[in-house]
């Protein structure tokens, strides 16, 4: 009998390791430096916020969703804002859904302003994540003023907004959108012809088409591969059929196309921003029935029954129709979505959360195989992992 | 579509929902029904996006296990569900599509529900030796260990968890609002709320 000789090394990375984007355990198995096995351990960061939801009111259920994907924290209320309003076969104002654009559109751009740098601090670079940070803060900015927060904004709320965008603040959201094309122009000079990011990542974590539809990825991940399919295209919601944007995809599927990706991406968020500003008209910026969305505060110095509908609404809340919906948006990431069943009571009965970045950590065995252990950075920082959601 | 999904045996009832398609299936069909879901060119549902269950303890078949498919080429979503008991298994699809491997395994992880030749079955989200299945309705919220480090044994340990107050769930429902208010010669009630 032939005897065989296994050479192979595990390691552990992380849970505690800078380029693990949180706490990620991966168990890798080595030949020499080539990757034969990459397996990740999630979990540590499992806040159960699923069983969390059932055991709180539609409204209270709000703020866990920014705390999913802590990096793009409006998307994700969309999802849930969407399914609730499902349910309760309830419209927005028209105003409402152009503020919910301009905002998951900014949100969009941060997500990416922080994940491109970071990428490129994996691989080397780190006057990007400077550069970027600076850019971020202006953005965060935006949601502060909205919201009173910069990222656990708990703006979108089942049945609009929580409040009006403040006055003149669409001037300044068109003047700032004027400047950020340049800017975004200066980080493409500083990466995408740079000799060590395409040497770090042209032909690295190759994914092809049928491969990233089997797996489940979505957003950059499967557009990367060459499907040109995006849910604000295919599957409208809010105003998204009402601006005309392209959905950039690209040839490959590796490291650099994803990256090359979210670039593009952020040109086309800013030109749908800059549409919105244009569309938007003054309005009611949530549905205008106190059983679903509370009444205003000087009303409720007067009258009795705004005072009733308020305090029913912060302690019993409202109710929704029994049933079931699924309902997903187009997060940065990619196809976040909502399972949601109500039993008729004012708390969701179960609320599933499908998030894009599990989908696409799992692939990380597949497409990590035969490269080297170095590489794993750079197909973490492309996939664009946040343990937010993925451990939920 | 419609039309095609109620010829493929095993599925009871189609529903359709904007967007959304909803059926209901039997277990015993599973791996049929989703071959056919995919490889049939009018259906072509190539994507799993989700698999989830919810629990109904007081059922017998205590759990609705969900399966959410889409569509690329023909742009639709469909949600399947099928109902199975307690201590019952299901057939794996981790042949049909690749993805289902962590969510079953999150399935398994969080209900307790086993899949029959899934490759790896093991807890995904909780702890390594963790006891009891959590999204199910008479998991408590609390939990029951909880974790602290020891300076003394300078290690992490478990202890049974202990509140310093009562878990508190707060029912505020009114039960007044469903009820029909009927008062003889008070028409006005009827009127405008």
């Amino acid at each position: 009998m032939k005897e065989v000789e296994l050479n192979t090394t595990t390691i552990n990375f992380g849970p505690q390791h800078p380029a693990a984007h949180g706490v990620l355990r991966l168990v890798v198995e080595l030949e020499g430096e080539v990757v034969q096995r990459a397996e990740p351990h999630i979990g540590l960061l499992h806040r159960g916020t699923e069983k969390l939801i059932e055991y709180k009111t539609y409204l209270q259920a709000v703020p866990y969703f920014d705390r999913l994907d802590y990096v793009s924290p409006m998307c994700q209320e969309h999802a849930f804002a969407l399914a609730t309003e499902n349910l309760l076969g309830i419209n927005v104002p028209e105003r409402a859904k152009y503020i919910r654009v301009i905002f998951a559109e900014i949100t969009r751009i941060l997500n990416h302003l922080l994940n491109i740098p970071a990428y490129a601090a994996d691989i080397g670079a780190v006057t990007p994540f400077l550069w970027c940070f600076e850019e971020r803060e202006k953005l965060l900015e935006f949601h502060e003023a909205v919201s009173g927060a910069r990222f656990h904004a708990a703006y979108f709320r089942p049945g609009g907004v929580h409040q009006d965008m403040p006055e003149g603040m669409e001037e300044k959201l068109f003047d700032h959108f004027k400047t950020l094309p340049k800017f975004i122009d200066d980080l493409e000079s500083l990466l995408t012809n740079n000799r060590i990011l395409r040497q770090r990542s042209v032909d690295i974590g190759i994914i092809s088409k049928s491969e990233a539809i089997e797996w489940g990825c979505s957003g950059p991940v499967l557009r990367s591969a060459g499907v040109a399919w995006d849910l604000r295209r295919s599957q409208p919601y809010d105003a998204y059929d009402q601006v005309d944007f392209e959905v950039p995809v690209g040839k490959k599927g590796d490291c650099f196309d994803r990256y090359l990706v979210r670039i593009e991406e952020m040109r086309q968020s800013i030109s749908i921003i800059n549409q919105c500003l244009n569309k938007i008209k003054p309005g009611p910026i949530s549905i205008e029935d106190n059983k679903i969305t509370p009444p205003k505060r000087n009303q409720m110095k007067k009258s009795m029954e705004a005072l009733i509908h308020h305090f029913k609404l912060f302690t019993e809340g409202y109710r929704v129709p029994a049933g079931q919906v699924y309902s997903a948006v187009e997060a940065p990431k990619g196809e976040f979505g909502v399972y949601l069943v109500s039993d008729g009571s004012s708390k969701p009965y179960r609320c599933k959360i499908r998030a894009p970045g599990f989908a696409h950590l799992q692939t990380l065995d597949h497409l990590s195989k035969g490269h080297l252990m170095a590489d794993i950075a750079a197909i973490l920082g492309s996939l664009d992992i946040v343990f937010g959601e993925i451990d939920r | 579509m419609i039309k095609f999904l109620t010829k493929i045996d095993g599925i009871n009832n189609v529903l359709e929902n904007n967007n959304l398609l909803e059926i209901e299936f039997e277990k015993k069909n599973i791996i049929k029904i989703f071959n056919k879901l995919r490889d049939n060119t009018e259906l072509n549902f190539n994507q799993l996006l989700d698999i989830t269950a919810v629990d109904y303890p007081s059922r017998e078949f205590r759990f609705d296990l969900i399966y959410i498919l889409q569509s690329l080429t023909k742009n639709k979503k469909i949600i399947l569900k099928t109902f199975i008991k307690e201590n019952e298994n299901i057939e794996s699809i981790t042949n049909i599509h690749k993805s289902a491997d962590w969510y079953e395994r999150e399935c398994y992880d969080l209900f307790g529900i086993e899949f029959i030749d899934h490759p790896d079955l093991r807890r995904i989200m909780t702890d390594y030796n963790f006891e009891g299945y959590p999204l199910r309705k008479d998991f408590p919220l609390t939990g029951h260990t909880e974790v602290r480090y020891d300076d003394l044994e300078k290690k992490v340990i478990y202890e049974p968890v202990k509140l310093i107050q009562e878990f508190r769930n707060f029912d505020s429902e009114s039960p007044w609002e469903g009820m029909e208010n009927k008062l003889f010669g008070d028409e006005k009630s009827t009127g405008e709320n």
